[in-house]
């Protein structure tokens, strides 16, 4: 888990995005690697949703490359993207609302061949028992908490290499946010990479192997997460301390 | 009896809407536009009915196969070359498309067939049913069309309830982006659904025709407009609203005309829309506004 051994599983070169005439990324890299847990932290706007929008290939970037398992995505759109093992869990959740918990499962493993649902299904219900009892319930009618659970299950159902996570605590009262974050290493031991935005620089950082840190539209510091953590810059402007 | 007479014409002019509305509504709810040519595929359907059954001597069922697939095909051609490549543009501008894209297809129409009506065979040749020592008569094409609807919708049904093409289009209608997440094509999904939509108008023009024989450019657009009436009155982008707002919609239709006022048959039915709009803005089954994100 030290020093990269081999490929990074993502690599991010000179990405620039734009909204219409604003520019919105201006030329990060970053680099994540099979096994790794990366966070992306930031202050709002800073251009981390639309970088992870960017990779998943929801967002068209201007100039710049994404390869995934070393090969070049850039402009690949997003329905392909989740074939090739890169997963998004987006921000605001987005659940399909009007589906129930199952069937908004069964729509994660669209990607994949019929006869691994039930078993990644299995997996599923093994990190998120709360949804297991709430199987044939209408997604919409969940607590915020299990609508994370199931936007995080869902993402989990196409087997994702690398999974990405776009503010999974936002609006989550603490007791939550530490559970969903155990969750999330507990996906990663399991054998799932992360690449984690999060506005909860604290709680990201004491999960993540790496961190990049984002300023408007450009990586701004990046190193070990542990030692960002340190950081007094990163204290002051994120940690409030 | 009369009014058991009218009752049953009433609900199949409206399983007739309601096939119709299903065009509209399922475009509506997935690729989020309102598709004004649909009407006008109806009429297509008709001719290309009339024609292989007057001119090219096919057998009925053979005809209507031909038409659903030439609708088919119509359908899916309109979306690739008017509407898809609008689908970033604003609501309005595909609108207008929509609304030009319904005057070529009556002007082709003219072009090809001719502004004289022409009388279209009804292909039921099944004696009508006598019912109630013949004080109840029901034409085969009403009973056909009210039995048709009701296939229709139960395979719709189980089509989104069921089939992973179903389901992705019901993905692809509360969030697109979502959809593309789980790895959806929405570009296809879109296709395949105005490809089911046309098909059904091609069934719909069949059902239309039989009952009201007279077939020219202009067929399609009135009813065409009623069944837009009629899925915005059960809650457009709703399946079994479609149903429900067009099966209502014809008995109040000819209910109205009936016992109100021939003429004002139409409007009647609109100033039921404009009443039921301004206590339920959704329609009767619509889906109420999310409120929080």
């Amino acid at each position: 888990m030290s020093e990269s051994p081999k490929l990074p599983l993502l690599k991010v070169n000179g990405l620039h995005v734009y909204y219409g005439a604003i520019h919105a990324i201006k030329g990060i890299s970053l680099e994540v690697n099979e096994g790794e847990i990366v966070t992306l932290i930031g202050a709002n706007g800073a251009g981390k949703s639309t970088t992870l929008n960017t990779i998943a290939g929801l967002l068209k970037p201007r100039q710049g490359t994404v390869a995934f398992g070393g090969m070049p995505v850039g402009g690949t759109g997003a329905s392909k993207m989740v074939y090739k093992g890169l997963s998004l869990c987006p921000e605001g959740r987005r659940i399909f609302q009007q589906m129930t918990v199952k069937e908004n499962l069964e729509m994660g493993s669209f990607s994949r061949p019929k006869d691994e649902l039930e078993s990644s299904m299995a997996q599923v219900y093994g990190f998120f028992p709360r949804l297991k009892e709430r199987e044939k319930q209408i997604a919409g009618t969940l607590s915020g908490g299990e609508q994370q659970m199931l936007a995080m299950g869902r993402a989990l159902m196409s087997k994702p290499r690398l999974m990405m996570l776009d503010e999974p605590s936002m609006g989550l009262a603490p007791i939550l946010v530490e559970q969903i974050f155990e969750i999330i290493r507990e996906m990663n031991r399991a054998g799932t990479t992360i690449l984690l935005v999060e506005q909860n620089a604290q709680m990201a950082l004491s999960i993540a192997n790496r961190a990049y840190v984002m300023e408007t539209g450009r990586i701004t510091m990046e190193g070990n997460a542990r030692e960002l953590m340190n950081d007094d810059n990163v204290r002051k402007a994120y940690l409030g301390s | 009896m009369i009014f058991l007479s009218n009752l049953v014409n009433g609900i199949s002019l409206g399983s007739i809407y309601a096939i119709i509305a299903l065009g509209y509504t399922m475009v509506y709810g997935i690729a989020k536009m309102l598709n004004f040519a649909h009407g006008d595929v109806i009429m297509v359907g008709a001719y290309i009915i009339f024609c292989g059954a007057q001119y090219w001597g096919l057998p009925a069922p053979v005809a209507v196969l031909l038409a659903m697939l030439v609708c088919t095909v119509l359908g899916m051609t309109i979306e690739k070359l008017a509407y898809k490549p609008l689908r970033q543009a604003t609501g309005l501008a595909v609108l207008i498309t929509a609304i030009g894209m319904s005057y070529l297809l009556q002007n082709t129409a003219l072009l090809i067939w001719g502004a004289n009506p022409k009388v279209f065979p009804s292909p039921f040749s099944t004696d009508a049913l006598h019912l109630f020592g013949g004080e109840l008569v029901i034409k085969p094409e009403t009973l056909i069309t009210i039995l048709a609807n009701v296939v229709i919708m139960i395979a719709l049904s189980l089509f989104i309830s069921r089939t992973k093409m179903g389901k992705a289009m019901r993905c692809v209608s509360e969030d697109r982006g979502a959809a593309e997440l789980m790895g959806i094509n929405v570009n296809r999904t879109i296709s395949v659904t105005f490809a089911i939509g046309s098909a059904l108008a091609a069934i719909a023009g069949l059902l239309l025709c039989s009952s009201y024989p007279m077939l020219q450019p202009t067929t399609g657009s009135m009813p065409g407009i009623k069944a837009f009436t009629a899925a915005v009155f059960g809650g457009i982008g709703s399946i079994p609203g479609a149903m429900l707002g067009g099966v209502l919609l014809g008995i109040i239709e000819i209910l109205g005309k009936a016992y109100i006022s021939t003429e004002l048959g139409d409007a009647i039915v609109f100033a039921v829309l404009i009443v039921v709009l301004l206590v339920r803005p959704t329609g009767l089954l619509g889906k109420p506004v999310r409120e929080k994100v």
